[in-house]
């Protein structure tokens, strides 16, 4: 059955022409969009706790009314991983969560992580119907994220259906958001799925990189515990190429191999003082403390607790940077970005969230050097003030330099978080994997296959840095063209 | 965390062996088959101990394949060294993962020099081994503060073609620096390559020294790192001007292009910290 007449199968069930029935668009429209409970900024801008609380059961029902269940639902077209969305929503609408939640599984192996880091607004809420009736898209991924972790609190975690067992051996490098995704549509097909992870904990950048405060490392475990119990084993410490070889891994009778080891490699802009200590990358300092707890008194790991904090770049993780800083006590904690508020990547929650939590926001500047003390510490950065010029290949504004617009800042800690590059070190180990010259392994579009014939390769080590659903849509295309070869 | 070790994780990283070798020096022989088998001189691992512990990166002294071990020399100066040296035979190292960094360029240069000075011995020892196997005429300097630090002189001369003791306050073989040694060395006949493993301060001078003679040298630098695989960068250091990070394209660089006064000042960049 193709997924059109799936759909449409789905739609024609009794109880959705039920629901359709039972209240009018006009008055389904009429509804307001939900607004996400949140903590107090203040308390929060000290706090670790989660700063979105979730929605309760009655705003949830309520907000799933507000879908229309179209005949040819817009919203799923915007997805990477094709949700059921319109079936979810209405499982919600009706009060049946669990099968919401278990809808969300149907396509996606991590619904309370997306329901939580996804940026929505570009995605399946860019195309919804309300958007052409000039009012807001309906809440998805606040509903996503009431299914997956009503499922949760209840203590009735449905572990999706698996194809019999076909004892095929299939491993996975690297366990971030394209690996697990990869990992639980191969368990569903049958196959007997190793993924092994270089760092000793699973997650890859849901743990090491996304902050507790956006995302619990306790939901990712959850997600994660679910795979377990799909069959699928996890291997820590054991870097792919480098403790086990592609040939090993042949010897052991792995018959496919994916690929998922992530842009690992934080870039730097090549400016003067740039490796004065104090000036670390985003990928350390938030390793640092959300894998590695350095915020707190009962571990071993350091790290520096700025009071005039300077983050250089404006997306998603410059703002977990920024607002990380304030939360271990920055006084100043400062987005310094190069163009325009309006260009900046970051979703835009986050960049709410960030000012209500007084981060000073410093656009149309750069850093063009950094100053030490006799010590090799940061004390200070100098900044040249940009403007908005022609738009350059992004489509964006180009920021160009206003000449002699320069001043000078006093700084304590500075992170760069302007981007990262593939990880070099599957490519090198490889023999036969050819890489574009940005180091991105180079696949097939359609099959993700590269050119070794029994590995295949997605999430940012192919996009050399994106976002967590474009890193699972890879995972379920990769694990559907393995499995037709 | 250890809701996911599997049994193959969980069978490994047990210390067989424990041995004091000095003050504060402590070699231990662990279960790593995997390391044992795929790892080359010049490689590392990253150490964990404890749910809450630090990652540092420490250097593979020897590995046996046939008994699936490998080994680590380890000097107790941080919180973290000293908590790993106090483990005993039949404890676990949490989390060991390797090999890291690149293997050592091994070929026939004709005279090698290996200067080490303290544990940096330990890391030597393959290269210096693998430099004799690849033809090389390999004279070894080994130093330290005093007589009772010096470690491995058996094992180096075992196959070394010369070794030549150094201690600071000259308990042991002779008086003087690491440099001394080498300069010796060099006045005396044609040296083709130097090789230098030790604290970042000696390898400074050892390389200051080298070049004055025009020697090629390589240093094998132990820099602060977190994951070890390129991640984080903590490890950066400037080689020819160029921001390199140690664990993926080191740990070892032309000695002569190293800014070795950064990196000493981003050694101790958590000093205050600790």
């Amino acid at each position: 059955m193709d997924n059109k007449e799936y759909l449409k199968e789905e739609r024609n069930e009794p109880w959705r022409e039920e629901l359709r029935k039972s209240m009018k668009n006009k008055d389904r429209v009429a509804i307001p969009r939900v607004k996400m409970p949140e903590l107090d900024a203040t308390y929060r801008s000290r706090s670790y706790d989660e700063v979105n609380l979730g929605l309760s059961l009655e705003q949830a029902v309520q907000e799933a009314k507000r879908c229309l269940d179209c005949p040819d639902p817009s919203c799923m077209s915007g997805c990477p991983v094709g949700v059921n969305i319109p079936k979810f929503v209405k499982n919600i609408e009706r009060n049946e969560i669990l099968e919401a939640a278990k809808a969300l599984k149907e396509t996606s192996a991590l619904p309370a992580v997306c329901g939580r880091v996804c940026p929505q607004e570009k995605q399946c809420e860019s195309q919804c119907i309300h958007l052409k009736m000039k009012s807001e898209s309906v809440a998805i991924g606040h509903l996503e994220r009431f299914a997956a972790d009503y499922e949760r609190e209840k203590g009735s975690i449905s572990v999706p259906q698996l194809a019999a067992s076909n004892g095929i051996k299939i491993a996975v490098a690297g366990s971030g958001p394209a690996g697990l995704s990869f990992a639980g549509d191969m368990a569903k097909y049958g196959y007997d799925v190793t993924v092994f992870e270089a760092l000793h904990e699973i997650g890859g950048v849901l743990k090491y990189g996304i902050p507790e405060f956006r995302l619990p490392n306790s939901i990712v475990d959850v997600e994660i515990n679910i795979l377990q119990k799909m069959g699928v084993k996890f291997i820590t410490n054991c870097i792919v190429g480098k403790t086990i070889s592609y040939e090993d891994l042949h010897e052991q009778g792995f018959k496919g191999i994916f690929v998922a080891t992530g842009a690992g490699l934080p870039n730097f802009m090549n400016i003067p003082g740039e490796n004065l200590s104090g000036v670390l990358s985003s990928n350390e300092y938030l390793t640092r403390i959300n894998l590695m707890g350095a915020n707190r008194e009962d571990t071993e790991t350091p790290v520096f607790f700025g009071k005039k904090v300077a983050i250089i770049g404006g997306g998603n993780t410059a703002m977990d940077s920024v607002r990380t800083a304030r939360r271990l006590g920055a006084d100043k904690a400062m987005i310094v970005y190069r163009r325009s508020e309006e260009e900046m990547p970051a979703r835009l929650e986050e960049v709410k969230h960030a000012k209500e939590e007084g981060i000073i926001f410093l656009t149309l500047h750069n850093p063009i050097e950094y100053i030490g003390d006799e010590k090799g510490r940061i004390k200070q950065m100098v900044l040249q003030k940009m403007e908005l010029g022609e738009p350059d290949a992004s489509g964006r504004r180009r920021p160009v330099e206003i000449p002699g617009a320069i001043e000078t800042l006093d700084v304590d800690l500075v992170i760069v978080a302007i981007g990262v590059s593939p990880n070099p070190l599957i490519p090198s180990t490889f023999s036969g994997l050819n890489v574009s010259k940005w180091g991105t392994i180079i696949v097939n579009q359609d099959s993700l296959q590269t050119d070794l014939s029994d590995v295949y390769a997605g999430g940012d080590i192919v996009r050399g840095g994106a976002t967590v659903i474009l890193a699972m849509g890879d995972g379920r295309k990769a694990a559907a063209a393995m499995h037709k070869k | 965390m250890h809701a996911y070790k599997t049994p193959l994780s969980k069978s490994m990283n047990k210390i067989i062996k424990k041995k004091i070798l000095s003050e504060n020096v402590i070699k231990f022989e662990v279960e790593a088959p995997l390391i044992a088998k795929s790892r080359k001189p010049g490689h590392f691992v990253i150490v964990k101990v404890g749910k809450f512990g630090e990652r540092i990166p420490l250097t593979i002294a020897d590995s046996d394949i046939q008994n699936g071990t490998i080994t680590l020399i380890i000097q107790q100066i941080g919180k973290s060294s000293r908590k790993i040296c106090a483990l005993n035979e039949g404890d676990y190292i949490t989390d060991l993962v390797g090999p890291l960094g690149k293997a050592t360029h091994i070929e026939n240069f004709g005279t090698v020099v290996c200067a080490c000075g303290g544990v940096g011995t330990a890391p030597m020892y393959p290269i210096a081994q693998a430099m004799k196997q690849a033809g090389n005429k390999v004279i070894v300097v080994l130093a330290a503060r005093t007589g009772d630090l010096i470690i491995m002189e058996k094992e180096m001369r075992s196959f070394a073609d010369e070794v030549i003791i150094m201690t600071d306050d000259g308990s042991y073989g002779q008086k003087g620096l690491v440099t001394f040694g080498v300069e010796q060395v060099i006045n005396r006949e044609k040296v083709d390559l130097c090789v230098t493993i030790g604290p970042a301060i000696m390898m400074k001078f050892v390389s200051l020294l080298a070049k004055k003679y025009e020697v090629p040298t390589v240093a094998s630098l132990n820099t602060i790192m977190v994951d070890g695989t390129g991640m984080c960068g903590a490890c950066r250091v400037t080689v020819g001007g160029k921001t390199r990070f140690v664990c993926i394209d080191g740990p070892e660089f032309d000695a002569h292009q190293v800014n070795f006064d950064e990196m000493l000042m981003r050694l101790n960049a958590y000093k205050d910290y600790e």
